[in-house]
C-alpha cells in the first residue's frame, strides 16, 4: 500500500513536471560533471521557452 | 494451450457483445436508448482494434523492433530526447493532441442524430486515426522524431515540405479563429460566463508568478492553487451576475468580446511564456483530465436516456446548425475523436523524442487517440441526451430560427422537435442565464447536458454552478490553444519571413516579435470578426472550413506514410494508411466542391455571395444588415478560394506521393528512406525504467 502511494506520487510528479529540476540536476551531474548547473529559477525559465517554442497542443 | 482457449473465449465475448451493442445503437428506432450502450460499444470496438489490427500493423507491417535504440535514448540529452516510463510518455501524449476538437464536433454534427457520428467516430477512429498517430509516432521515431514537414521533404521532396507547412499554418488560423468563435458564443450577454472566463486570465497570472518568483519549478504547489481559485472563480462569477452595477461590467454582446478575445490573443502571444501560457496550460491540463474522468463516471453511474433519434431529417442538407448533406459534411464537421491531422504534429514533434522502446508505439499511438476519441463519444452522449427541441434551440443561429423567443419555438417544433418557450426560460433560469437561445457552437449545449447528468449525478441544486464549471472548462483550455497556436504559428511565420530578410526570423528581436505576432492575430482575429458579425453564426461557415483543414492535414500526414511503406518495399500493406487516405480525399474534395457550387446559399460560398449581393442591389436589406452585407461578400469569396486552395494542396500532395511510388515500383530513383541506421538498445537491462 504504502509502496503503491509511493509509485503513484512518483508518477504524477514526473507527469506534471514537478520533479523536472531534480531529474535536470541527476542529469547534469552524470552528462555534464565539470560544468555548473543552472540554478533552479533559470532552469525553469529556460525550460517553459523551449517547451512553448514547438506545437505542444492540438485542438 | 489452457491460457490460449481462455484468451480466445474472452476475445469472443468482447467481440460479440461489441455486436450486439453496435447493432443496438444502429438499428435502433424511434424508442429512447440508454447511454450505457455507446459507453460499451466503444469500449468493446476499441479493445478489438488495439488487440488485433494495431497488433498486426506493428507486427507484420511496421516491424517494431524492441532490440532497437530509440532517439531517446542514442540522443539522449536530458531535457527533449529522454528515455521516459511509457505511461508517462502516454499522459503527456493524451494532454497534448486532446483539446476543445472532440466536444464541440460530435455536439454540432448531432444534428443529423445520434448514428452517423456515432458510428464515425468509431470506425473513423479505429481504422483512420488511431492508424494516422501510430504510423506517424512509428516513422517519426525511425527517423530521430523528424518532423511531418521535414519527413514530407526528405521522403516526397520540396513540394511535400512546402505543403506541409503552409497547410499547418492555414489550419491553425482557421482553428484559432473558429474556437475564439465558441468562446464568444458562450460569453455574449452572459455575465457570469464572461467574468469567470476573465477571472481566468489573473489567476494564470497568479500560478505563474508563484511556479516562477516565488516557489521556482514547484508545478504541483502552483497547479493546485490554481484550481481551488478557478472553481472559487465559478462560485464568485454568479455572486457578480447578482451585483445590480457590478454584472454590467461584463454585460456584452458578441463583438466587444471578440474584440477583447483578439486582445488577449495578442498580448498572450508577445508575454513572456512563464506569466501566462505555462501556468494556463497546467491548469487547462488538470480541468481537461478531472472533467473527463467525472464524465465517464457519471455516464456510467446514472446511465442517462439518449432523447435524440438515430436520423432526424437533417441529413438532407437542411440542418439549422450547418448547412450540408451528411455526406460529406458528417464526416468534415467531426474531424476530432475520428481522425484528426494535427495529430500528425504532435507524433512528429516531443512525443518520439521521449520513446524509450519501440513496441510503447502502440499503446501510445493507437491508444491515445482511442482515448480521445473515447471522449467524442461521450460529448456526443452528452449533446444526445438532451431533449431534441431543447438542443435545437441551443444551437440553432437566430438567422435561422428567428431572434424572438416564440419565433424560434415555433420554427424548432415545427420539425418535430417539440419545446415551448417556458421550458427555455426555466432551464436558462436553472443554468443561471438570461437566455440559452442561438449559443450556436457546441460549447453552451455541452455544458447544459454536462450539467444536467453532474446535476442529476451530484444534486439537482447546482446545476447554475456546473453549467459554468463546463463553460469555465471549456474556455480555459480553447484560450490555452488560442495563446500556443498563436505562438507557433508566430515561428512559422518568422521562419518564412527569416528567408527574406534573416533578422525577421530571430525569434527574441522584439521588433519581429511584434510584427509577426500582429499577423497571426490579425489573420484569425479577421475570421473571428466575420464571424461574430454573421447573421447566420459564423460557426456554419467556419466549422466545416476547420473540419476540411484538419482532414487534408490528415491527408498530407497519411501520404507520407504511404510513400515511406511503399519506398520500403511493402507496397501489399500500404492500403493501412491508402485506404483511410483514399476516403479522406473523397469526403474533402466532395466538401469542397459542394462548398464552391453548391446552389444552396447555406452551403456554397458563392451561392451566399451572390444572393447576399443581389439583395443589397435590390435594397430589400434591413440597414444594419446592408451595412455589414459588402465585408460578408467578399469574405465569403475569400472562404471559396481558401477551400480550393486546401483542395490543390490536397491533389498536389497526392500526385506527388503516387509519382513517388510508381517511380519506385520502376525502380527509379526516388528520395532514399531517411531512417537513421539500426543501433542495439543498451536499455533492456533497464526495463524497469519502462514498466
Amino acid at each position: 500500500m504504502g509502496q503503491g502511494l509511493r509509485l503513484l506520487w512518483r508518477a504524477i510528479r514526473q507527469l506534471s513536471g514537478d520533479d523536472g529540476y531534480e531529474r535536470y540536476l541527476a542529469h547534469h551531474a552524470a552528462a555534464h560533471p565539470d560544468t555548473p548547473a543552472l540554478p533552479r529559477r533559470e532552469w525553469f525559465a529556460y525550460q517553459q521557452r523551449q517547451k512553448w517554442s514547438v506545437i505542444k497542443r492540438c485542438c | 494451450m489452457k491460457t490460449n482457449i481462455l484468451s480466445i473465449l474472452i476475445w469472443l465475448c468482447v467481440a460479440l457483445l461489441g455486436a450486439a451493442a453496435v447493432g443496438g445503437i444502429a438499428l435502433n428506432r424511434g424508442e429512447s436508448i440508454n447511454a450505457l450502450w455507446f459507453i460499451t460499444a466503444a469500449l468493446c470496438v476499441y479493445a478489438i482494434a488495439y488487440r488485433f489490427y494495431a497488433a498486426w500493423i506493428t507486427s507484420k507491417v511496421l516491424l517494431v523492433d524492441p532490440t532497437r535504440a530509440t532517439p531517446a535514448e542514442r540522443l539522449n540529452d536530458g531535457h527533449d530526447y529522454m528515455p521516459t516510463n511509457r505511461w508517462i510518455v502516454f499522459g503527456h501524449h493524451f494532454a497534448a493532441i486532446a483539446g476543445p476538437g472532440p466536444l464541440i464536433g460530435p455536439t454540432l454534427a448531432a444534428q443529423f442524430g445520434y448514428l452517423p457520428g456515432t458510428l464515425w467516430i468509431l470506425v473513423g477512429a479505429v481504422l483512420g486515426g488511431c492508424v494516422q498517430d501510430m504510423v506517424t509516432l512509428f516513422f517519426s521515431t525511425r527517423r530521430n522524431g523528424r518532423s511531418l514537414g521535414q519527413m514530407a521533404r526528405d521522403e516526397l521532396g520540396a513540394i511535400g515540405g512546402v505543403a506541409a507547412l503552409v497547410a499547418t499554418m492555414l489550419i491553425m488560423i482557421i482553428l484559432i479563429a473558429v474556437l475564439g468563435l465558441v468562446v464568444v458564443n458562450a460569453m455574449k450577454h452572459s455575465p457570469w460566463a464572461t467574468s469567470t472566463v476573465a477571472a481566468t486570465i489573473p489567476i494564470a497570472m497568479i500560478v505563474g508568478l508563484y511556479m516562477y518568483k516565488l516557489r521556482p519549478g514547484r508545478v504541483l504547489e502552483g497547479s493546485l492553487l490554481g484550481v481551488i481559485l478557478l472553481l472559487l472563480s465559478v462560485a464568485g462569477g454568479g455572486w457578480i451576475d447578482q451585483q445590480p452595477g457590478l454584472r454590467e461590467l461584463f454585460d456584452h454582446p458578441g463583438l466587444p468580446l471578440a474584440w477583447a478575445v483578439i486582445a488577449y490573443g495578442f498580448a498572450a502571444a508577445i508575454l513572456p511564456v512563464w506569466l501566462l501560457l505555462a501556468p494556463r496550460d497546467y491548469l487547462s491540463t488538470y480541468m481537461k483530465l478531472g472533467t473527463v474522468i467525472l464524465l465517464a463516471l457519471a455516464i456510467v453511474w446514472l446511465q442517462p436516456t439518449v432523447k435524440m433519434p438515430a436520423l432526424t431529417q437533417f441529413t438532407d442538407g437542411s440542418g439549422p446548425i450547418f448547412g450540408g448533406k451528411l455526406f460529406p459534411f458528417a464526416f468534415i464537421v467531426i474531424a476530432c475523436g475520428a481522425i484528426s491531422g494535427f495529430h500528425a504534429l504532435i507524433s512528429s514533434g516531443t512525443t518520439p523524442k521521449l520513446i524509450s522502446n519501440e513496441r510503447d508505439i502502440r499503446m501510445i499511438g493507437y491508444g491515445g487517440m482511442a482515448l480521445e476519441s473515447f471522449v467524442a463519444i461521450m460529448a456526443m452522449v452528452a449533446a444526445t441526451v438532451l431533449d431534441p427541441g431543447v438542443f435545437f434551440a441551443i444551437n440553432s443561429p437566430a438567422g435561422v430560427v428567428g431572434k424572438e423567443a416564440a419565433d424560434a419555438v415555433a420554427k424548432i417544433s415545427s420539425w418535430g422537435f417539440p419545446v415551448t418557450v417556458e421550458q427555455m426560460n426555466l432551464l436558462a433560469q436553472q443554468m443561471g442565464e438570461a437566455t440559452l437561445f442561438a449559443r450556436t457552437g457546441g460549447a453552451p449545449s455541452l455544458a447544459v447536458g454536462m450539467a444536467s447528468i453532474f446535476g442529476s449525478a451530484f444534486g439537482e441544486g447546482m446545476l447554475a454552478m456546473w453549467y459554468h464549471f463546463a463553460i469555465m472548462f471549456e474556455a480555459i483550455f480553447i484560450l490555452t490553444t488560442l495563446d500556443a497556436g498563436t505562438r507557433v504559428g508566430r515561428f512559422m511565420l518568422q521562419d518564412i519571413l527569416g528567408n527574406l530578410w534573416p533578422k525577421l526570423g530571430e525569434t527574441s528581436w522584439y521588433p519581429s516579435v511584434l510584427l509577426t505576432s500582429g499577423m497571426i492575430v490579425a489573420a484569425w482575429g479577421y475570421f473571428l470578426y466575420i464571424g461574430v458579425i454573421d447573421p447566420n453564426g459564423g460557426i456554419n461557415i467556419l466549422w466545416p472550413l476547420f473540419g476540411i483543414s484538419n482532414q487534408i492535414l490528415a491527408a498530407i500526414a497519411l501520404s507520407v506514410a504511404t510513400g515511406i511503406l511503399v519506398k520500403s518495399g511493402k507496397l501489399r500493406h500500404a492500403w493501412i494508411t491508402g485506404l483511410p487516405l483514399g476516403w479522406l480525399a473523397l469526403i474533402t474534395s466532395t466538401a469542397v466542391w459542394e462548398k464552391l457550387a453548391s446552389d444552396d446559399v447555406r452551403v456554397g460560398f458563392f451561392a451566399a455571395a451572390n444572393s447576399l449581393a443581389d439583395k443589397l442591389a435590390a435594397g430589400t436589406l434591413p440597414p444594419e444588415k446592408a451595412a455589414v452585407a459588402p465585408t460578408l461578400i467578399f469574405n465569403l469569396r475569400l472562404d471559396a478560394a481558401l477551400a480550393l486552395f486546401f483542395a490543390a494542396m490536397l491533389w498536389l500532395i497526392i500526385i506527388d506521393m503516387l509519382r513517388i511510388c510508381l517511380r519506385h515500383q520502376q525502380g527509379k530513383r526516388v528520395p532514399p528512406l531517411s531512417e537513421a541506421p539500426h543501433q542495439r538498445t543498451q536499455l533492456e537491462e533497464a526495463a524497469w525504467a519502462r514498466d
